[in-house]
């Protein structure tokens, strides 16, 4: 049966994470922004939403939640609010959710509790390398015969002080992509300085250097087995392209209220068509890429082959989110190019979906 | 409630046999009947019309059983709207002129179902569900003078109360079926008509010209771009009589500036217009799949796992044209899901529509580039499915009006306000 209508609990979970998204994470963008840095406070206090332990199995403490759909609904609402806080809060999930998904029992008992904690673990994961041609199916960081790691790794998120880093490397032993649990102070991991991009500022990320890394073979996630990596990858592209419907939604909400009041020639310049079809336009591929987003999502819980919708969410999504958010920025004239406005800040984090890669998963 | 995207059973299973429909019947004659416009598309009306007639006649034998209007209230949420979006979407792959000629009511019998008494529903609607000889329905609004902005249309509509007539002169233009519902079939078309001009909208009436109305006329046949097995005629009114009671709805002018007859007829379109963003789906998912077989012959095949830079520039072309086909799919979905829950849906009805146009544009136009020399072609049918995918954007309100009315919705703006 057709239904665009979520349970009770999710409609729940979203309305308590648009008042936080709003009072919390929409208060504190612009100086975190500016500083680098989002509140401890503002971040424990996404953490303690609960979205990432109710996703922990039933077994281990959790509640056994982890549903994709409901991971669609809680990013896009974060995101709206802000989107490095959003990618700050959900880290943990970087690892969590592979380790529940295909982590061997030892792995998910050693692993899993960490996540139920008052307190976010710090840990990461480690995907995207740098380079203008970055192919998650072709990694250059490799894991050789005989487990050693190697390579270099960027965009990794909290990476600094981290205990643990899931890191996925080619295998010269069968050529396909795996996942190695790696801690943060092993021998010949060097978290380089954080890095400087236009946008998610207020995100810390690093550069990653893996120089002969001893890795075991119980640090392979998922034992003999591994991991579905392709899986992993479209919940990281549905994650993305939900958070990329987050910051659209805030980009046009915004612009559709400003222009609704800036009036010049007599009228609020939303009584022009050149204005008023922007907004239109944004309003449709937001939806869009938002009912794209939740097929992707439904059929990942599913348990169907989402690889396509998923990868055609996170397409749609990727363009979608950069034209709303310029449309965001023009709508506001002048304004939008100050910083003192949050359209130009949507507009950075905007640009950088494309390059999102691996900085997040439902 | 839980979001879920899973068309019902039957509903698949009714498609799958619309498919053997489309094939046989439409697919085989789609080339001859754009080659000679104006020839009928014979096979398919007569598969079709027993299966049309007979649900008609189902559906106005519940309908005697009623006494007053019907407000029954019925445990599972229908699914009649969605079924109907995946059947045109269907007929469409198969050809979206020949789906145009479906003998059925059309936009005349989601008019008279809204506005109609109970009475007039049966009087009305009792030939489309009998006998042999198909039966259409039409909707004439449009005017030489009055497009999009309808509400300026100049046919008046004037009581003669000695002989209890309505008298309507005028012209009515682009109207589809119009030859086969008055000239070709016992059939009807609602045309409106002001009955009084300084009215403005209020004075906007509907009323229903049957075949065989003395002083109706078919004017021009219009000969066209594309959906060319699609009758599409001027419709003259010169004195034309029609009963005191074929007018739907009250034939008072209401004081108030919005009428509700007037908006009756828009609410109409909050139902068809998801109806054409579902052809559109057809025509795109018939020339998506055929440039992707096309390609594969050349060995290219869609890959849904690679980065950007990885795609070839005609990867890239066909991934954006799947994307633009699942957004429009979806909000269309949204759309008549919303109809079948009794829920208002004029801003999804629009967005789904204003969508549908630009999309089946973009989607066509590819698929002809794409497929280079040979798309050009008419031996295959991709410059077809370009010329067809056009009126999408066109009628039922243009791609601007559409957005235009989702502006104003998201806005929260009347039409004085957002022109
Ligand atoms: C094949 C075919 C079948 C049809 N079938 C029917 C039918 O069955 N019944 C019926 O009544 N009509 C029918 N029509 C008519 C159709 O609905 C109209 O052609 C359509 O509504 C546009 O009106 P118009 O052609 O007068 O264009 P115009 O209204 O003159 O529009 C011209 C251009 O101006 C734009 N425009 C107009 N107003 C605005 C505005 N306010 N803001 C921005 N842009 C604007 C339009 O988008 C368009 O691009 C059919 C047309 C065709 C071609």
């Amino acid at each position: 049966m057709v239904s665009f209508t979520p349970t009770d609990d999710q409609q729940l979970l979203v309305e308590t994470i648009n008042r936080y998204a709003l009072n919390d994470l929409r208060k504190h963008a612009h100086d975190a922004d500016e500083s680098g840095a989002t509140p401890a406070n503002v971040i424990q206090a996404g953490w303690q939403m609960g979205l990432v332990p109710s996703a922990i199995p039933e077994e281990l403490g959790g509640l056994g939640e982890l549903s994709a759909v409901t991971g669609v609904l809680a990013a896009e609402a974060l995101a709206f609010g802000d989107l490095s806080a959003t990618l700050e809060i959900m880290t943990p999930a970087l690892v969590a959710y592979p380790v529940a998904l295909y982590g061997t029992a030892e792995q998910r008992e050693s692993l899993l509790p960490l996540f139920l904690e008052e307190k976010a673990p710090r840990v990461s994961a480690a995907l995207l390398e740098p380079g203008v041609f970055f192919d998650p199916h072709n990694l250059q960081a490799t894991i050789s015969e005989d487990g050693l790691l190697n390579g270099v790794k960027a965009y990794v998120p909290l990476a600094e002080g981290a205990s643990h880093l899931l890191v996925y490397a080619s295998s010269a032993h069968n050529e396909q992509i795996e996942a190695y649990i790696v801690p943060g102070d092993a021998p010949g991991v060097v978290i380089e300085k954080r890095e400087l991009l236009m946008g998610i500022k207020a995100l810390p990320t690093y550069r990653v250097r893996f120089n002969d890394v001893r890795v075991d073979a119980a640090a392979r996630l998922g034992g003999a087995v591994g991991i579905d990596y392709q899986r992993l990858l479209d919940r990281m592209n549905v994650a993305l392209a939900a958070l990329a419907v987050g910051v659209a939604r805030a980009s046009f909400e915004y612009a559709r209220d400003y222009a609704k009041q800036r009036v010049q020639f007599g009228k609020p310049i939303a009584q022009n068509q050149a204005i008023a079809f922007m907004l239109a336009e944004m309003a449709i591929d937001i939806d869009s890429a938002r009912l794209m987003t939740w097929e992707a999502a439904v059929k990942l819980d599913a348990g169907q082959d989402a690889t396509r919708e998923s990868y055609l969410a996170r397409q749609f999504a990727d363009q979608m989110v950069l034209k709303a958010c310029d449309h965001g920025v023009q709508i506001l004239g002048g304004y939008g190019f100050i910083r003192e406005y949050p359209a130009e800040r949507w507009l950075r984090n905007g640009r950088g979906f494309p390059s999102f890669t691996g900085l997040a998963m439902v | 409630m839980t979001i879920n995207f899973e068309i019902p059973e039957f509903i698949q299973q009714q498609t799958q046999m619309i498919k053997w429909v489309a094939e046989s019947t439409m697919r085989t004659v789609a080339r001859d009947l754009d080659e000679r416009e104006h020839e009928r598309p014979t096979a398919f009306v007569e598969t079709m019309w027993p299966i049309v007639r007979d649900q008609q006649a189902s559906a106005l034998a519940k309908l005697h059983g009623t006494t007053t209007e019907p407000t029954e209230k019925r445990e599972r949420p229908s699914t009649r709207v969605l079924g109907l979006m995946l059947l045109i979407e269907m007929l469409s792959w198969g050809d979206a002129g020949i789906y145009l000629c479906l003998p059925n009511p059309s936009l005349a019998g989601a008019a008279i179902e809204s506005v109609g008494t109970t009475e007039q529903k049966m009087r009305l609607l009792q030939r489309f569900a009998e006998g042999d000889k198909p039966v259409w329905g039409g909707m004439a609004i449009t005017e030489p003078g009055a497009g999009s902005d309808n509400s300026s249309m100049s046919t008046t509509a004037v009581f003669n109360e000695e002989t209890n007539e309505w008298v309507l002169n005028g012209e009515k233009i682009f109207i589809t079926n119009g030859k086969l519902a008055l000239e070709e079939s016992n059939g009807l078309v609602i045309v409106w008509a002001t009955v009084n001009k300084a009215a403005g909208r209020a004075g906007i009436k509907s009323f229903v010209v049957e075949a065989g109305t003395p002083g109706v006329s078919i004017g021009k046949v219009e000969i066209k771009h594309g959906i060319r097995a699609s009758d599409t005629v001027s419709i003259v009114f010169n004195d034309a009589r029609i009963p005191a009671d074929n007018i739907l709805g009250s034939a008072e002018v209401q004081a108030s500036k919005e009428s509700k007859g007037f908006q009756g007829a828009m609410a109409t379109f909050d139902a068809s217009r998801p109806l054409v963003a579902a052809s559109a789906l057809g025509i795109g998912r018939a020339s998506i799949e055929f440039v992707k077989e096309k390609l594969a012959e050349h060995g290219v095949t869609i890959p849904y796992n690679l980065p950007y830079h990885k795609l070839t520039a005609i990867q890239r072309d066909v991934l954006e044209m799947e994307a633009q086909w699942q957004a429009v799919y979806l909000l269309t979905l949204r759309a008549v899901v919303m109809i079948d829950q009794k829920q208002p849906n004029s801003l999804e009805a629009s967005m789904c529509k204003a969508k549908a146009g630009k999309a089946i544009t973009f989607i066509t136009q590819k698929a002809v580039e794409l497929l280079g020399p040979m798309g050009y072609t008419r031996e295959w049918l991709v410059e077809k499915w370009m010329r067809d995918g056009k009126i999408n954007g066109i009628y039922e309100g243009t791609d601007q009006i559409n957005t235009l009315i989702v502006a104003r919705r998201i806005l929260g703006y009347s039409r004085h306000e957002l022109a």
